[in-house]
């Protein structure tokens, strides 16, 4: 099959698509999810040391790696914006920078309640739990940037380079983090020692990444297709689509 | 390039500000000698075309032409021929009228020429007034030192935001000398205004943004 | 970026460095004519430091442990602080559209412009920091190495911060959005130099902390100017 991508990079034609690939992604999500949620709190055996409590690194883990992973296609888009004044990368950038921020929400929630039976505390400073708090500040500067700038082409071009120095900081500041921590390795619990894991946890935890990943992306398709809306109001085949919406 | 191709040239412009159509299909060519009058209501858009043909802003539709070649915001040979006497007055306050105008002098060019400073404060009869901090000065004595960097600007093409506000009577001569110099030398003039331009009615032309406001 | 390749011939040193000279000298001479306001900034330094021991204990033992970190958010605090001044009144003014409509390379522009801003605030924290390191039964060698980390690290905070403070023209929210974009990114250099002394006095040498700040300040030296004038732009546009 034979696929003319650049149609895809107007928001006119890339409307419809994302609509598609939005509701293909949240089916898998919840295929992906039920799975993985059944493997790892039914079929996963209880851990030798730390219990029930690790199960929640079924959702931690996942939510984890997305953090990471989105600012990465945050910071892709982010870039092909700002180089080529492209409109909807700069749309699917804002339309991830949400989704990020919860990933990294949801990865920090999810450590506390881990932390609190596994080290008893819900906080510890961990090296990698301090590095995904830094993330979220950085999202949450991206998002606060871009509702603080009225004009949209503005807002997309500044947040843009935002995004693209934190991108660069995001390697220093893992790793300064992770050499303070190793510093004072005295007043803190280490965690590099992953507990051994079983087969079927990791099969439960790779099942669990998928579907988190497909339900990232099928949300931040479906904001995309909020924004283009937002953003072309003005223009016929958005009233159009309006009016086609309200006959039904 | 023969004298009558365009020096500056506009080509269906649009700007839209938030998610509003400001002003679309706007065109016009100017050749050497010729003065480009915008006028229109508040918020049409005046001063965000200027902007535009400074070089500060990208158009939302529409290429604009130097010297026959398109150019973007921030275009080095834009650079190199604009002078941009915006609303902002680009005054510090705590520098004399001198100072000001021999930081932008020494913006363009290697060494202030104070001698020509001197000159050009005269020019615009500010003289007497140029040794004292810019804050001390009243709103129209600011706008001539405006003028005062005009005279000194050796730029082809000047954009001007409202020239006439605050300009008292000696003040319209000073800047109808200035604009019949500029154009006499073969610049361009492209400036948003309320008020009746002083210049010669045949090197005038008029763009009315009203008119380009479709929505 | 678009800007970049539309502005592709290179200028030469000579221009560079002349367009840096006469950002520097400028805001220089803007900076000394209200030295008032330097000296309020110098002051908000010295009170944060003083207020710690009030909030915490005069104990040495207490007051050792915290100095280094408590000099070095101090100064994160006072760069943070001083950042608006940086672009707001040019920016309002419209000196900040002259300067970018100038056919001097805006990068080396704004260059002049950060470096004036350190000698005028991150430099005196520096020198002030050994005084007031006193204050924390901080010894001689501990203060060269607090002072040396200051010297290395506090350019990195007005780099880092004129991103943040060229980004946030005319966008609402102004001093609270700026330190949300600013402060997590300071982070690493909070980390380093604070880190510094604190190998000191773990018996290591603070040679590692001092070299990765300074290959920091190189990468941020490198590449701040270009984010910096790009930021300039958008502001503008």
């Amino acid at each position: 099959m034979i696929v003319n991508w650049f149609r895809y990079s107007s928001p006119v034609s890339f409307y419809p698509l994302a609509g598609r690939l939005s509701r293909a992604f949240g089916v898998l999500a919840a295929g992906f999810t039920i799975a993985g949620l059944y493997i790892g709190l039914v079929v996963a055996p209880t851990d030798a040391t730390q219990g029930d409590a690790y199960r929640i690194i079924f959702l931690h883990v996942p939510t984890a790696w997305m953090a990471m992973l989105i600012y990465l296609a945050m910071a892709f888009w982010s870039a092909l914006a700002l180089g080529f004044n492209t409109r909807l990368s700069a749309m699917m950038a804002q339309a991830l920078a949400p989704t990020g921020a919860l990933m990294a929400a949801l990865a920090l929630w999810s450590g506390a309640f881990w932390g609190r039976p596994t080290w008893g505390t819900y906080w510890a400073w961990d090296a990698r739990m301090t590095s995904t708090l830094i993330l979220l500040f950085l999202y949450l500067g991206v998002i606060a940037l871009r509702s603080a700038i009225d004009d949209p082409r503005r807002a997309d071009r500044a947040c843009a380079l935002l995004s693209l120095v934190g991108a660069v900081n995001v390697p220093i500041i893992y790793f300064s983090v992770q050499w303070w921590n190793t510093l004072h390795q005295g007043s803190s619990i280490s965690f590099t020692s992953a507990p051994k894991m079983a087969m079927t946890m990791v099969e439960g935890l790779l099942v669990m990444t998928a579907g988190v990943w497909s339900y990232c992306i099928a949300v931040t398709l479906a904001r995309v297709r909020s924004i283009i809306v937002e953003r072309e109001r003005g223009s016929g085949w958005v009233a159009s689509l309006i009016a086609r919406q309200g006959a039904r | 390039m023969p004298l009558s191709s365009p020096l500056l040239e506009a080509r269906s412009l649009a700007a839209r500000r938030g998610y509003a159509t400001l002003f679309q299909g706007v065109s016009f060519a100017l050749v050497a000698g010729g003065v480009l009058a915008v006028s229109g209501p508040n918020g049409c858009g005046k001063t965000t075309l200027l902007r535009m043909l400074a070089g500060l802003a990208a158009p939302a539709e529409g290429e604009i032409l130097l010297g026959g070649t398109r150019v973007h915001p921030f275009d080095p040979r834009l650079r190199d021929a604009v002078a941009f006497n915006g609303h902002l007055p680009a005054l510090k306050d705590e520098l004399t009228a001198i100072e000001n105008l021999a930081a932008w002098t020494t913006l363009e060019n290697e060494r202030a020429d104070l001698q020509g400073i001197d000159r050009a404060l005269d020019r615009v009869a500010l003289g007497k007034r140029s040794r004292i901090p810019a804050r001390a000065l009243s709103q129209g004595q600011r706008r001539r030192i405006g003028l005062a960097r005009l005279a000194l600007s050796p730029r082809r093409l000047w954009i001007l935001d409202e020239p006439l506000t605050a300009l008292d009577g000696d003040g319209v001569d000073v800047l109808e000398a200035l604009l019949a110099a500029q154009l006499d030398g073969g610049g361009i003039v492209v400036a948003a205004s309320h008020q009746a331009l002083p210049v010669a009615a045949e090197r005038l032309h008029r763009l009315d943004l009203a008119l380009a406001h479709h929505r | 970026m678009s800007e970049a390749t539309t502005t592709a011939a290179a200028p030469d040193a000579a221009s560079v460095s002349a367009a840096f000279g006469w950002a520097l000298a400028r805001d220089l001479r803007i900076a000394l004519r209200s030295k008032a306001e330097l000296g309020v900034q110098l002051m908000f330094y010295v009170i944060v430091v003083s207020l710690f021991p009030l909030a915490t204990s005069p104990s040495r033992e207490v007051l050792a442990t915290l100095g280094p970190g408590v000099l070095w958010t101090a100064a994160l605090l006072a760069s943070l602080l001083s950042l608006p001044r940086l672009f707001s009144a040019d920016f309002s003014d419209g000196t900040l559209e002259q300067i970018a409509l100038s056919p001097r390379p805006l990068p080396a522009l704004v260059s002049g412009k950060m470096a004036a801003h350190w000698l005028t605030t991150g430099l005196p924290v520096a020198v002030l920091a050994p005084v007031l390191g006193g204050q924390y039964a901080m010894d001689g060698t501990e203060l060269g190495i607090l002072a040396a980390a200051l010297l290395l690290g506090t350019p990195i905070l007005s780099l880092l911060g004129a991103i943040g403070a060229a980004l946030t023209l005319g966008a609402r929210g102004g001093g609270s959005l700026l330190a949300l974009l600013v402060l997590p990114l300071y982070a690493p250099v909070l980390i380093f130099g604070a880190g510094a002394v604190d190998a000191l006095r773990a018996g290591m040498s603070a040679g590692p902390q001092l070299s990765l700040l300074a290959a920091g300040l190189l990468l941020a030296l490198v590449a701040a100017p270009f984010a910096v004038a790009t930021a300039v732009r958008i502001a503008l546009d």
